[in-house]
């Protein structure tokens, strides 16, 4: 294992003070703020990336950006028809019960598997340029909540045109974007790190993802899922950190303290064993690649 | 003041690879889970002074683009460091970091922020680069539309543009028409009489005995020798001449062995 650190300046002339030194030496590995440091040191980088993961998917098709918008929009013609009409579960307002906790995780499960396509497409530009290589599960990250705040956009469309009530509690939702950012940011690191050393993690995680959706209280209630299995949904993560959005969305209540204990808990966690895996592998992935 | 240390730098990369998660953890079980090294460069310790221009020789595989990429920091050393002084430019595989939907010149932006450079450095630069790459009439094209030699001319143009105290060359002097390679030449040249310090990685042993004022010679990871353009271009000759002298008799013998 092996870090890339900035070594003591030379004190000796101002010159010097203003040359950037690095030592690449072997070692237990890259630190938090060191990565930190890197990280903003490429703001630019960052700030590109991201531009480009947004407009360069839309740019040769005619709609543009709209697509982020009018995505959902067709989505949810084809979801209320196929819910609201053949599973008939008695939901008010059913569009929006749907639609608060899809779009989170559309964010979620898209972002996942980005950050590990990301991490295989860039891979050459680690083997050549010096970067943090964590910048590609960061921006992925970014990338994926600008779209998400974007799509909140048609969401309201629909909650007007449906006129279903809007609540103060709504102000709670840049935490909640957060809290749930902070959760797949941890999961893309794992994952997108693993996917470099590993070929069959990407495809194993793109089926599992569909099985946690189901597993996930998107679109039908929770109160269809059995008693004697309720403990075993509430292990799912997702159950936390989709209602805390939920909550202000479409109940207008400010989410419940047990909830946001339990999302910020697995957002932690997240984080900490993302970082850790993040580490151990980083200074392989030239050889991996 | 020394440029770039390279002290007792060791890279070891792994020659097999478990691909799939499920042969890893039976072979965890098993205990077989370590993976077999080779070493791209053991122990290679070597000091670059400032203003420097240093030359890379070698046979392929000898550990000269490791070596030079360890000074990027892209590869971590498995035992030793390096210590670098200095911005880094880069200059290894040229056009790897374009994105081919995105125009020329949005491309001069992107480069520039892969190099730690921000907008207003780049958007001071654009134009000149622009002028070196001769390609302005087609700076607002998509870059799926260029050719591979413009695309080389615009990367080098790029990597070029951007100040920094260390600029590493890989094999920059292979692509291009000529009159490329002269304008690339002429400009490792103003680099060097700007007092940039410059690794140079070439099996073109004419520009590499013209642009250098020491040379290295790699071989299986360690350096053979060290010094003098002329000389250490010498020992390569003969060196490798030998080799192809005992590679042919044993391909002709049938009998690697006798040699």
């Amino acid at each position: 294992m092996s870090t890339i650190s900035r070594v003591e300046q030379d004190p000796r002339a101002e010159v010097a003070a203003a040359i950037p030194e690095f030592c690449n030496a072997a070692g237990p590995g890259v630190s938090l703020p060191e990565e930190a440091r890197d990280l903003l040191a490429h703001e630019h980088l960052l700030r590109s990336l991201v531009m480009r993961d947004l407009t360069v998917r839309y740019k040769r098709s005619v709609l543009g950006v709209f697509w982020t918008m009018l995505n959902p929009l067709l989505l949810m013609l084809i979801l209320t028809i196929v819910f609201s009409a053949f599973f008939r579960f008695a939901i008010k307002h059913f569009e929006v019960y749907f639609l608060s906790e899809y779009l989170p995780w559309i964010f979620f499960s898209q972002t996942t598997v980005n950050s590990m396509a990301s991490m295989a497409w860039n891979g050459p530009l680690m083997k050549r340029v010096r970067i943090p290589k964590s910048i590609f599960a960061v921006a992925a990250t970014l990338s994926g909540i600008a779209n998400l705040v974007i799509s909140c956009i048609p969401l309201a469309i629909i909650m007007l045109i449906k006129s279903a009530p809007f609540s103060i509690a709504v102000v709670f939702l840049p935490l909640s974007f957060l809290i749930l950012g902070a959760f797949t940011l941890g999961v893309s690191l794992t994952l997108s790190s693993l996917s470099v050393y590993f070929a069959d993690i990407k495809e194993t995680y793109q089926v599992a993802v569909v099985g946690l959706m189901y597993l996930t209280p998107i679109f039908y209630p929770m109160s269809i899922v059995p008693e004697k299995y309720l403990w075993l949904v509430r292990l799912n993560p997702l159950v936390h950190l989709l209602q805390i959005i939920r909550d202000p969305i479409y109940y207008g209540r400010f989410p419940t303290p047990m909830d946001l204990m339990i999302s910020s808990l697995w957002a932690i966690a997240a984080l900490i064993s993302g970082w850790m895996v993040f580490r151990r592998l980083c200074a392989g992935f030239y050889a991996q690649l | 003041m020394k440029a770039i240390e390279f002290q007792g730098v060791t890279v070891r990369f792994p020659t097999t690879r478990i691909p799939f998660v499920k042969e890893w953890i039976v072979r965890k079980f098993r205990g077989t889970a370590t993976v077999e090294t080779f070493a791209a460069l053991s122990d290679v310790s070597l000091d670059i002074e400032s203003g420097e221009c240093l030359g890379l020789i070698g046979s392929n595989g000898a550990g000269k683009s490791t070596l030079l990429r360890v000074a990027a920091g892209v590869v971590t050393p498995s035992a030793g460091r390096a210590i670098v002084r200095g911005a880094v430019a880069p200059l290894i595989e040229l056009g790897t970091g374009f994105d081919h939907e995105l125009s020329g010149r949005e491309n001069i932006f992107f480069n520039g922020a892969l190099l730690g450079r921000s907008q207003g450095t780049m958007r001071a630069r654009a134009d000149e680069i622009v002028e070196f790459s001769g390609l302005a009439q087609f700076i607002d094209l998509p870059l799926r539309t260029y050719s591979t030699g413009m695309v080389a001319r615009l990367a080098f143009s790029i990597a070029t543009a951007v100040d920094a105290a260390v600029v590493l060359l890989d094999e920059i002097l292979a692509v291009g028409d000529s009159s490329f390679r002269e304008q690339c030449e002429a400009r490792i040249r103003g680099f060097h009489e700007s007092g940039c310090t410059i690794l140079l990685v070439s099996h073109d042993l004419a520009s590499i005995e013209k642009l250098c004022d020491r040379v290295v010679f790699l071989e299986e990871g360690r350096i053979v020798a060290l010094g003098n353009p002329a000389e250490v271009i010498r020992t390569y000759g003969e060196r490798s001449s030998s080799h192809e002298l005992r590679h042919d008799r044993s391909l002709s013998l049938g009998a690697p062995e006798l040699a």
